[in-house]
């Protein structure tokens, strides 16, 4: 077995798990979604009070099932990561299925949360806060699509055997990536929906 | 030259240069008439000197661009181009249009020239850019076609690499924006709204994509990095380009009356059209550090490194400069686009397309490398060029900041035409530059022509 850290595939202590351009990537959307972060802050200060008004009208259950909802499925995520690492293909792609389901189930929340947006009459033009509302959590909510077909294409090539113990950067990069689309929402959700 | 049929490129490298030395001719011409008026008034008004300049500019770059592509992919695909005479043939068709074209413009009033190609029946022309008569339009799009046609097949039958494939998209995306030119809808937030399309979307995604590519092919010649480092850059930085460029265009639609929320959008993501530059300076630098060969073509190497400082430079950082919301609500439509736009049109499109010449030249004169001699002074012509491209931007610059505080800012506001009149010095300064990098243009052509000694070709 010591020979396996040896292994180049294998996660080297010290390093980011998963391929290293997934990295820069992560990287590009965390600086593209902190911008967005900051330009609300900034647009917040200078109208506190229309963005507490309008803060009012948003589904904050919704926003909180969801992120247990996301949570969840990054611990699912984990657990394939965990489940590939000993060698066992078909659990790590059990896992991975479940965090997809997951996924999906926050996009069907979500739906229902902008069906009511727009039934209401509210587009990017109502005010400024909708403006960031609906223009931060659909920009979220591609990237979740973006990491459930990563995550497929993980899970495709784990069920085929795809990936042993020894090599599964992969799953690690998938598994990067997801959390990625998690952390997002974990600070859009107070951020937006709830901080004022 | 590894495929007969890549000499195709060579007429369509020289036509590109011979284009871009009328393009220069007529900047120097407009940059006179800056600071004097009637400078050749009325047998060349300022309007139409302009439209010969920006026009010359983007179908000589055009040029380039299928020039690079009939190179590369019969290399790249391991497989002599579909059809070389159809290639030829476009190359005339595409030459006499524009030449036309040109000589429509400066023999013809405008509207008369609208009137005698059919204006009236499909009205696209009068916008900036797009000034084209419609039977040119109509043949840029014949020829692009024959011309995607011909790559495609070429690529199709051959072996498919990330090179080819990268510059496959930034080609057809080329081809399916300027279609945009055609729709002219009486709206004028509308027409402003996909006139961006044409010029705009190609600079901001579509041809990053084709500089990418043919940045990382000279690269792979010049290194002999491997092909696997080079392409994951590639990947990594269109990634980045069409994240933030497409949106990020954004930034064209903060005062044309389109919906609020574009000043947000626009100011975001081109707040970050600038890493995908930076990334491609770095790439650049890391490749040519890390290189396996002392490739003997010593000037094609300088280009490419230029290319990424330059671009960084003239795109990313003068474009960042007056990109966000706040700062364009003055800037705009000032000096300081102008600055942005010399500097990074050059550092980006023109300075790629004389890398990608600057390497298959030689090689299509069937030597590796030009001789000592003739670097030399090719390296020459790449500091007088580059350095009076740094300084018209500068000047620009500088008129910029003063025509916006004369105009815009100050307390008691000048007309543009009152503003004009207190910042010529720096138009004069201006010219002069424009004098140097024509100078060093001259120089590029005579690199052709100078002897001595040569590798021969590999």
């Amino acid at each position: 077995m010591s020979t396996q850290s040896l292994t180049l595939d294998k996660h080297q202590p010290g390093t980011p798990p998963g391929d290293m351009a997934i990295w820069l990537f992560i990287y590009a959307e965390l600086l593209a979604f902190g911008v967005f972060f900051l330009s609300y802050a900034f647009a917040r200060a200078h109208n506190v009070e229309l963005f507490n008004e309008s803060q009012q009208h948003l589904n904050r259950e919704s926003g909180a099932i969801n992120t247990v909802v996301l949570i969840t499925s990054s611990y699912f995520v984990v657990r394939a990561v965990a489940a590939i690492r000993e060698g066992l293909s078909r659990q790590c792609a059990h896992w991975l299925s479940a965090a997809i389901g997951l996924g999906g189930v926050f996009l069907v929340i979500k739906l229902f949360e902008f069906h009511a947006k727009f039934s209401a009459g509210i587009s990017l033009s109502t005010n400024t806060f909708y403006m960031f509302y609906l223009s931060l959590t659909i920009f979220h909510f591609m990237h979740v699509i973006l990491g459930m077909v990563i995550l497929a294409a993980v899970m495709l090539k784990a069920r085929r055997g795809g990936y042993t113990a020894e090599h599964h950067t992969g799953v690690e990069t998938g598994a990067s990536y997801w959390h990625m689309v998690d952390l997002l929402w974990i600070i859009l959700f107070p951020l937006v929906y709830v901080i004022r | 030259m590894q495929y007969q049929s890549q000499a195709v490129a060579k007429p369509y490298f020289i036509a590109a240069i011979g284009l871009f030395v009328g393009q220069i001719l007529f900047g120097l011409i407009m940059g006179l008439q800056y600071v004097m008026g009637d400078f050749l008034f009325p047998a060349i008004p300022f309007n139409v000197a302009r439209m010969v300049h920006t026009n010359l500019l983007i179908v000589w770059l055009l040029f380039g661009f299928m020039g690079a592509a009939y190179y590369i992919i019969p290399e790249e695909t391991e497989s002599e181009l579909f059809s070389p005479k159809l290639a030829l043939l476009m190359f005339w068709i595409f030459l006499v249009a524009g030449a036309l074209t040109v000589v429509g413009y400066l023999l013809v009033p405008y509207a008369a020239l609208a009137k005698m190609t059919f204006n009236d029946l499909w009205p696209t022309m009068g916008r900036e850019f797009l000034e084209q008569p419609l039977p040119t339009k109509l043949g840029i799009v014949v020829v692009a076609l024959a011309f995607l046609f011909n790559i495609t097949m070429t690529i199709l039958k051959g072996r498919k690499t990330s090179i080819s494939l990268v510059l496959l998209m930034g080609l057809w995306g080329l081809a399916v924006f300027f279609l945009f030119s055609f729709y002219n809808p009486s709206n004028l937030v509308l027409d402003k709204y996909f006139w961006w399309w044409t010029v705009h979307l190609w600079v901001e995604g579509v041809w990053e994509l084709i500089l990418g590519a043919l940045l990382a092919f000279v690269l792979i010649k010049v290194t002999g990095v491997d092909r696997e480092i080079i392409e994951k850059w590639l990947y990594m930085i269109i990634a980045m380009t069409l994240i933030t460029g497409i949106v990020g265009m954004g930034h064209h639609y903060f005062w044309i009356g389109t919906p609020e929320y574009w000043q947000w959008f626009g100011s975001v993501f081109s707040a970050l059209e600038p890493i995908p530059f930076f990334m491609m300076t770095v790439f650049a630098f890391n490749m040519v550090n890390r290189r396996r060969r002392e490739h003997p073509n010593k000037a094609a190497t300088l280009w490419a490194l230029g290319t990424g400082v330059m671009s960084f430079l003239g795109a990313g950082v003068w474009g960042f400069l007056h990109t966000l919301a706040p700062v364009n609500f003055y800037t705009h439509g000032t000096q300081i686009t102008a600055a942005h736009g010399h500097m990074a049109f050059y550092g980006a499109y023109v300075m790629v397309v004389l890398t990608i010449i600057s390497y298959a030249m030689p090689v299509m004169r069937g030597r590796a490398a030009n001789s000592n001699k003739s670097q030399v002074l090719e390296m020459w012509s790449f500091w007088l060029m580059t350095v009076s491209i740094v300084f018209i931007t500068l000047f620009l610059t500088a008129a910029g900041i003063l025509q916006v505080w004369l105009q815009r800012v100050s307390t008691t506001p000048l007309g543009f035409m009152a503003a004009q009149d207190q910042i010529t010095l720096f138009y004069w300064m201006r010219e002069f530059t424009g004098l140097v990098f024509l100078t060093g243009l001259v120089l590029y052509i005579i690199s052709f022509f100078v002897g001595g000694e040569s590798k021969e070709a590999a």
